[in-house]
């Protein structure tokens, strides 16, 4: 698989033989997929975020700090209410774990660590420093 | 069905748009170290910090290089994941519209605040 496809593409289920009478059997729950599965798929979610809507998001924050003294204070306001720390602390959470897994995907397209168990320790990484990182920008903003 | 069927949202030009997509992705991942490195050395609190670290020539065409580079990343990344889920190639092909759209407004958005006043 690794040389026919990019590995940050699951296999689709379609290209499985077709039999009618074999029972479908989903498992979904993220728990259960190794560690490279669930960085894969949280990858996904946290990239379709960041587009919509961490990324029109972040530009309506940045025309209103920088539009004036008056909006830069009522920004400073709003980001100031534990809530939104908390949500803004989410988006960070996925802009840091999709920077670290597409970090790892750059280092696997050059085949660094695509063996089994260097891909499922990098895997591993990858969340950990997710969640660091975000415990870092957490501190600092609290 | 005719075999030489394209479908208008189909990835045509797969290798391409993925090492753009990587290559964009250094972009970025170059830009988010510089920035952080700076927001360091500054820390920034009031708005005239702010404007100030926006205002420099440098920064401004970092900044919109980076918006550019993530928009063309968004754009593949969305349409990997509509091709994925989407089977219906009508929904698939207004939601990728959709997807377009969005991705321009914000290429244009990002460039009226960086470059405004």
């Amino acid at each position: 698989m690794l040389d026919s496809a990019p590995p940050s593409r699951p296999a689709s289920p379609t290209t499985r033989p077709a039999s009618p009478r074999r029972p479908k059997y989903y498992d979904l729950n993220l728990a259960h997929l190794p560690p490279p599965g669930l960085v894969s798929i949280l990858h996904r979610v946290s990239g379709a975020l960041l587009f919509f809507p961490i990324l029109p998001g972040l530009f309506y924050v940045m025309q209103m700090a920088l539009g004036s003294e008056q909006s830069f204070a009522q920004c400073r306001e709003f980001f100031a209410q534990p809530l939104v720390k908390l949500a803004v602390i989410g988006m960070v959470w996925c802009y840091a774990h999709h920077f670290f897994a597409g970090i790892r995907y750059l280092l696997l397209d050059v085949h660094v660590g695509i063996m089994k168990q260097p891909a499922r320790t990098s895997a591993v990484a990858v969340l950990v420093l997710g969640v660091l990182a975000t415990l870092v920008i957490a501190w600092r903003i609290w | 069905m005719n075999r030489y069927t394209k479908t208008p949202v189909g990835a045509h030009y797969g290798l391409g748009d993925w090492l753009l997509q990587r290559l964009t992705a250094v972009v970025m991942g170059a830009y988010t170290v510089g920035f952080l490195v700076c927001l360091a050395m500054h820390a920034p609190s009031t708005y005239a910090d702010w404007k100030s670290i926006f205002s420099g020539t440098f920064v401004r065409i970092s900044t919109m290089l980076f918006f550019v580079a993530l928009l063309y990343h968004a754009w593949i990344g969305m349409r990997d994941i509509l091709m994925d889920y989407v089977r219906a190639t009508g929904l698939r092909l207004a939601l990728q519209t959709l997807v377009a759209l969005a991705l321009l407004l914000y290429l244009i958005w990002s460039a009226s605040i960086l470059w405004s006043r």
